[in-house]
């Protein structure tokens, strides 16, 4: 074998062990998906969407489930959203560059790594216990949105980061003050990249069920929540609670359940790119 | 101390007698240094740091109004930091240091009383590379009125009309002015900038290297542009071409490493410059 020989052959080999490694994650998802259609499937109706829990599995719905979902998620994103941007504007248009900001930054992104049932843990002490919050939506909300702040914060950071300093430039020499820079050219311009963030941290924040049991989320509600002082419980804490049962029929709720939160997922991260494809078609600098 | 103020006393008793004598049988004089044109801009012994580094040292100008003003120099001459001190747009820049006075129509613009708002609304700019921003070119001009409080939509639509059509750009986009600004070429964006810049009605336009990302027609009709715009503004101009400053302006400042070596009619900087340096650099020697 002479010196081209083995090039081409190291070539190959390398490219097969490419090919094999990105099609593990593929077929696994793929397995899973097909598993769970052929589990739960049949069961998706409307009555499994409006159906309160119930002890019979056929009778048994996601309704509460689902409502409780949107609640938390609704509440999650109120707070999440402007304290997040909030802090990612402030971190990069505001704050001198120095030792503090690189503070800030190494453990915001080291707080994107915690494990979520700490962040679980401080919501108990801190919104349910220290605040008197409850085991409510809103306790269970401000959980989340900490949860998700680091994401949020350093996709702002990012995306505004992208936005040239030619049109801050412009701004500031029409008189335009920081703040209606701020406001009226670098979101608006950075909006792309900051809403796809906040998607991304909100289907992250949908599947979490951990940080939700501790602070308190039922696992057996039979009532829709009326405020955010209510308590509640979620999609993916129905499905935990189905899949903890011994009779295989809930098994089958519990893989109907699945599709949904998979098809939520998949939805919100295709709109993720959906808006960034745009955003990058429509803007040119 | 009694004494010095009956001397003052005195002494502005025959000034004024001196006046009224002056006024009675000199009225065309009196009349013309009442007239007489003030500075629009000066500075005096200014000196910029970017942190450690020293980049302009001592630089004293007057620039009469309604004149065209060239920096020219090579590159790092420190020419834009010094346009950039009139809009103080170098205030933006971490560890940026400037002493001495910058006076524009007399007063400090460094003052603390000064509000740097105030004072950009005043002093227009057009950069190096056209900056439009991505939104309509109705928006791009009528932004500026917006910042600074004005919206109402009568004035605005009238505004951008007067500065687009005082940037020669509106036969080309009036029935356009709701498309996006980026989709206009270079040319025209550049010219959309100089609207937006004239759109708050300014006294003074800088412009930084304003051609120089363009093709030669483009730069062609923004040098009619200024031309056209002398009437109304005094202008200041960065360029590193030499064809442009001779064309364009009235006076010429020559940067060289930090320090302004000669400042004088455009004419006299190319035809007969002063100093060693000036004569190589617009001779071609370097630069």
């Amino acid at each position: 074998m002479n010196n081209e020989d083995i090039k081409t052959l190291k070539n190959n080999s390398f490219k097969v062990w490419a090919v094999f490694a990105t099609s593990i994650g593929l077929v696994m998802l793929g397995i899973l998906l097909v598993k769970i259609g052929m589990d739960g499937m049949h069961r998706i109706s409307m009555q499994f969407f409006t159906s309160l829990p119930s002890r019979r599995a056929e009778e048994a719905g996601i309704f509460t489930a689902w409502v409780g979902t949107l609640w938390i998620m609704g509440t999650t994103a109120l707070i999440a959203i402007p304290v997040g941007i909030g802090a990612g504007i402030y971190l990069e248009e505001y704050s001198k560059k120095g030792w503090w900001s690189s503070f800030l930054e190494i453990n915001i992104s080291n707080l994107a790594g915690v494990p979520s049932i700490i962040y679980g843990l401080l919501g108990l002490e801190v919104f349910v216990r220290l605040l008197h919050m409850g085991e409510s939506i809103l306790a269970g909300s401000f959980t989340l949105a900490l949860l998700i702040l680091p994401i949020v914060i350093v996709s702002t950071r990012e995306s505004i980061k992208a936005v040239p300093k030619t049109l801050r430039e412009a701004s500031y020499a029409l008189g335009a003050s920081k703040w209606q820079t701020v406001w009226m050219q670098v979101l608006p311009a950075a909006a792309g990249g900051v809403m796809t963030g906040i998607i991304l941290a909100l289907s992250r924040a949908i599947g979490e069920t951990a940080p939700l049991i501790v602070v308190g989320a039922l696992t057996y509600v039979p009532f829709t929540p009326k405020s955010v002082f209510d308590s509640f419980t979620v999609l993916p804490i129905q499905i935990f609670n189905w899949v903890s049962r011994p009779q295989a029929e809930f098994l089958v709720n519990a893989a109907a359940g699945i599709i949904v939160l998979v098809a939520i997922t998949i939805v919100m991260n295709g709109s993720a790119v959906l808006l960034r494809n745009r955003w990058q078609k429509n803007v040119k600098w | 101390m009694e004494t010095i103020r009956i001397e003052k006393k005195m002494k502005t008793n025959t000034e004024k007698q001196h006046e009224i004598v002056s006024a009675e049988f000199m009225p065309d004089e009196n009349f013309s240094t009442k007239r007489k044109v003030m500075n629009k801009i000066e500075t005096k012994n200014v000196h910029c740091w970017y942190g450690d580094f020293h980049v302009l040292r001592d630089v004293t100008i007057a620039i009469e109004p309604n004149t065209v003003t060239a920096l020219i120099g090579p590159s790092g001459c420190g020419k834009s930091t010094y346009l950039r001190a009139f809009n103080r747009m170098n205030d933006l820049i971490d560890g940026f240091k400037l002493e001495g006075d910058v006076l524009i129509d007399g007063k400090n613009i460094y003052d603390k009383q000064m509000h740097v708002n105030e004072l950009r609304k005043n002093v227009g700019m057009v950069f190096q590379k056209p900056n439009p921003f991505p939104k309509s070119i109705y928006e791009n001009v009528a932004y500026g009125l917006r910042v600074n409080g004005i919206n109402d939509k009568k004035v605005i639509d009238e505004t951008v009309e007067r500065s687009l059509k005082q940037a020669a750009l509106w036969n080309e986009v009036k029935d356009n002015l709701h498309k996006n600004a980026l989709g206009l070429s270079g040319g025209q964006q550049q010219r959309l900038c100089i609207a937006r810049a004239i759109a708050i009605q300014p006294s003074v336009i800088l412009m930084d290297e304003a051609t120089s990302a363009l093709d030669p027609i483009s730069t062609g009709k923004i040098e009619d542009l200024i031309a056209e715009l002398k009437k109304d503004y005094t202008i200041m101009i960065v360029t590193h071409n030499m064809q442009q400053a001779v064309r364009v302006s009235d006076k010429t400042a020559f940067f060289f490493l930090g320090d302004m070596v000669e400042y004088n009619n455009t004419k006299e900087i190319f035809n007969n410059p002063q100093q060693e340096h000036t004569r190589n650099y617009v001779g071609g020697r370097f630069g």
